[in-house]
């Protein structure tokens, strides 16, 4: 028999969700600022390669966690220079981080572990325990990853940053019109690159759970086009940390409820297609009527204006 | 320094590589009073204007604001100077209401939060003060356009300027509206501020100014109180030579019908206005011109003609054959050409080169190409042809069509328009955003297709250029015409109202 809810479904719509909403929110504050990033699965697989490695030389995951956000704000760093100093197409650059990440991880690992596939097993993060007497929601925060609270806890601080101050209010300008936003004295450039090193850094962030919080291993291109799907996840959600947190926890669940569907007589190759299936269908909906931040992917160009 | 001088600027060079956009202006500007800034487009107005705030550094010289040697780097720098800019195009965030629009970049209270209620008070007061009417919840992209400029006026305001500069202001308002910021302006001169006020608009000047500081090619030429001037003079010195915008005109000859529409209702494209049921012809050796506020179904008319959108009801005849939704290759076959509003959206391609440009809608004509390729020597020649004919200036027929004055590419496009001697021109604001000798040169082309019996329809939403032009004048209001009559009988006060949807008294609505 199929089941849609149980808690084993939830568990792992969680588990699923949360590198997709912390990867979104990552991809909302590249796009809010005007700066594509398509480089999203490259950046949470060297993000998921730096906390695995990290983790298993220093034997704390916690300085892995530090080092996959280390490498996501560098790479975001490469990424807002490309698209921002030089002027670069952001597709273009966000192309080149994909195949640098998923050729270079491998490279590395051949290099420290002489092994192309997998890495030593390392640290895990932290997960809640011990909440078994807690009825219905004990067993479902059981075994939840204390990086799952703190995406959760991000999206909030975000949706609070974006809409009630005035940093957010002056971002959210910048990716709608940032000549407008110069013309009042707004510093458009650094808002720029900061908000892409932080995405970027966020985006890391959530490669550290794919390795280190569901795993404690990384895997050769682990994150199987989840970057991908993150972004999706942010355009379904209307490029808000709210809309994308809903968005992600739906893409986990059909993920979770299709990995829970293996065991039954349908082929598995079948159930895989499932979730990219969900995806194209609720982006062909949703895209529509989802528009973006109105300058987004366009070349900032104050002088020539 | 006198204090009487709000701003002084001495000597003011900026190049943009071999580009010299300022090349040595000079501008005095008494405190209280509206100066005006006149110049052709690309004698370096916007580029002075965007060295005052801060949006480039100039090269050389000195800017004295208020007695005191300034030199920004940033807007920011600029407003705190207390100077304010409404800008050309204007600079808003569109998917912001209107109140965070005027917030945005000096919101109010000290901490990090944002708080609508004390920046909604403030807002509300200034309104109040100059009458100026705003719904400050709006989200700006539904605001129409003339209240779009209304908000950036109390942008600046809400700032705190006491040096206003108002960048070609008019262009998007009907005179009933211009009447209003000119009361406006005077309103703020009366406060004591300052307001620099940058335009083409001769007549503007002389109705509002008190100085006027002339530029061209980069320099100042000169600048007067305004009772020593008047417009040929100032026209004269803007271009460097008289100007004839008084046109000699024959009488029209019309001849056989040319396009006859009747009842034309088309499709709403994304929210704007449709053509709602107009009606009208046009014949041979005439020149039929529409005026109305840009966004009153100028696009729905022009795209249902051409094919480009989906007419619902109504009638197209081009030359007696039916051409409801033909093809519009078809129609540039046939003789129908179009110069569109927008020149870097419609009219050409920004990426290519003046060649390509030159060419479009001729490249799979057998004229250029042929055995599938395209005739390189023929194309040049022709190409070379039009620069002549047309006095374009262009650096070689290679060169990216953006590196042309605005003038120049409006020149290339009308002779590429011209090329196959069409029957039916759609002219659409030919003018906009070109300099005074082009202006004089365009008219004189349309009038010269007038005396060759092409039929020209003339969509424009500047009033002076209709009502010289043309010989019948239709006035557009919510996709359907208010009134159509020779420009004799029509009075500018009567347009006036009819562009803002009042029939005035004894006027016929109809042909």
């Amino acid at each position: 028999m199929i089941s849609f809810l149980t808690i084993s479904i939830i568990q792992a719509t969680v588990a699923i969700a949360t590198p997709l909403y912390i990867g979104a929110l990552g991809g909302l504050f590249n796009e809010r600022v005007g700066v594509v990033n398509v480089g999203l699965d490259g950046i949470m697989l060297s993000g998921a390669f730096a906390a695995a490695i990290t983790s298993y030389y220093t034997q704390s995951a916690w300085m892995g966690v530090l080092a996959a956000l280390t490498v996501g704000a560098l790479l975001g760093l490469l990424h807002a220079a490309i698209c921002i100093e030089f002027k670069a197409d952001h597709v273009v650059s966000g192309v080149a981080i994909n195949i640098l990440a998923s050729s270079l991880t491998v490279f590395l690992l051949q290099l420290l572990f002489n092994n192309k596939g997998q890495s030593p097993s390392a640290p895990k993060i932290g997960q809640i325990s011990n909440l078994d007497s807690i009825p219905i929601l004990g067993p479902i925060l059981n075994n939840m990853s204390y990086l799952t609270i703190i995406g959760l806890v991000l999206i909030l601080l975000s949706h609070f940053f974006l809409y009630r101050t005035k940093m957010g209010l002056r971002l959210r300008s910048v990716g709608e019109n940032p000549y407008a936003a110069q013309s009042l004295g707004i510093p458009v450039r650094r808002y720029m690159y900061l908000s892409v090193i932080v995405g970027c850094a966020l985006v890391g962030l959530a490669g550290a759970f794919l390795s280190i919080g569901m795993l404690n291993v990384f895997t050769k291109n682990m994150t199987a086009g989840r970057g991908y799907i993150a972004l999706a996840a942010m355009i379904c959600g209307r490029w808000t940390p709210l809309g994308s947190l809903g968005a992600s926890v739906f893409f986990g669940y059909v993920l979770a409820w299709q990995m829970n569907a293996q065991g039954l007589a349908i082929p598995a190759q079948i159930l895989e297609i499932i979730p990219y299936l969900t995806t194209i269908i609720v982006l062909a909906f949703v895209a529509k009527r989802a528009r973006g931040p109105a300058h987004v992917g366009k070349i900032f160009a104050p002088s020539e204006h | 320094m006198a204090k009487e001088e709000a701003l002084v600027i001495n000597g003011l060079k900026k190049h943009f590589g071999h580009v010299k956009a300022n090349d040595g202006i000079d501008l005095i500007v008494r405190a209280g009073t509206i100066h005006a800034i006149v110049g052709e487009n690309g004698a370096g107005k916007s580029t002075l204007m965007k060295s005052l705030f801060g949006l480039h550094q100039p090269d050389s010289g000195e800017i004295h604001l208020w007695g005191e040697k300034v030199q920004f780097s940033s807007p920011l720098q600029a407003l705190s100077h207390g100077i304010g800019m409404v800008h050309q195009h204007f600079m808003l965030v569109e998917a912001l209401s209107v109140l965070e629009n005027i917030i945005l970049g000096a919101e109010p209270g000290k901490g990090i939060l944002l708080s609508y209620k004390n920046s909604r008070k403030t807002v509300e007061e200034i309104c109040q003060k100059y009458g100026l009417d705003l719904d400050l919840d709006a989200i700006v992209e539904n605001v129409p356009v003339g209240i779009q400029q209304r908000l950036e006026i109390v942008k600046v305001l809400y700032r705190g300027a006491r040096l206003i500069i108002l960048d070609e202001p008019t262009a998007v308002l009907t005179p009933q509206e211009i009447d209003r910021m000119f009361e406006i302006l005077r309103e703020f001169k009366k406060d004591g501020c300052t307001v620099i006020f940058i335009t083409h608009k001769l007549n503007e000047v002389m109705a509002l100014a008190d100085d006027v500081t002339v530029i061209r090619d980069g320099r100042t030429v000169g600048h007067w109180p305004i009772s020593e001037v008047n417009e040929k003079i100032l026209a004269r010195q803007m271009v460097g030579r008289d100007v004839v915008l008084d046109l000699v005109k024959e009488d029209a000859q019309p001849a056989e019908l040319v396009l006859q529409i009747q009842g034309l209702q088309t499709e709403q494209v994304n929210g704007d206005q449709k053509a709602d049921g107009l009606s009208f012809n046009i014949r041979a050796g005439e020149i039929l011109g529409i005026i109305g506020v840009a966004g009153n179904g100028q696009d729905a008319l022009i795209e249902g003609i051409l094919g480009l959108r989906k007419v619902e009801k109504g009638e197209i005849l081009y030359l007696g054959e039916h051409i409801n939704g033909v093809d519009t290759s078809y129609l540039r076959q046939k003789g129908v050409s179009c110069i569109s509003a927008d020149r870097l959206k419609t009219g050409l391609v920004r990426e290519f080169n003046v060649r390509e440009n030159a060419i479009l809608g001729y490249h799979t004509g057998k004229e250029f190409v042929s055995n599938l390729l395209f005739q390189n020597k023929r194309i040049d020649h022709y190409v070379n042809q039009i620069i002549k004919e047309f006095q374009i200036k262009t650096p070689s027929l290679e060169a990216p069509i953006t590196t042309l004055s605005g003038g120049n590419q409006q020149k290339l496009i009308i002779g590429r328009e011209l090329h196959a001697n069409p029957k039916l021109i759609i002219a659409v604001q030919p003018t906009r955003g070109v300099d005074i000798g082009a202006i004089e040169f365009i008219y004189q082309v349309l009038l010269e297709c007038r005396r060759q019996n092409t039929a020209v329809l003339l969509v424009s939403n500047e009033l002076e250029e209709v009502l010289s032009l043309s010989d019948r004048v239709a006035v557009l209001y919510q996709g359907r015409f208010m009134g159509c009559n020779t420009p004799d009988h029509l009075s500018k006060e009567d347009i006036g109202l009819m562009m803002a949807g009042v029939r005035p008294e004894g006027e016929g609505g109809s042909e």
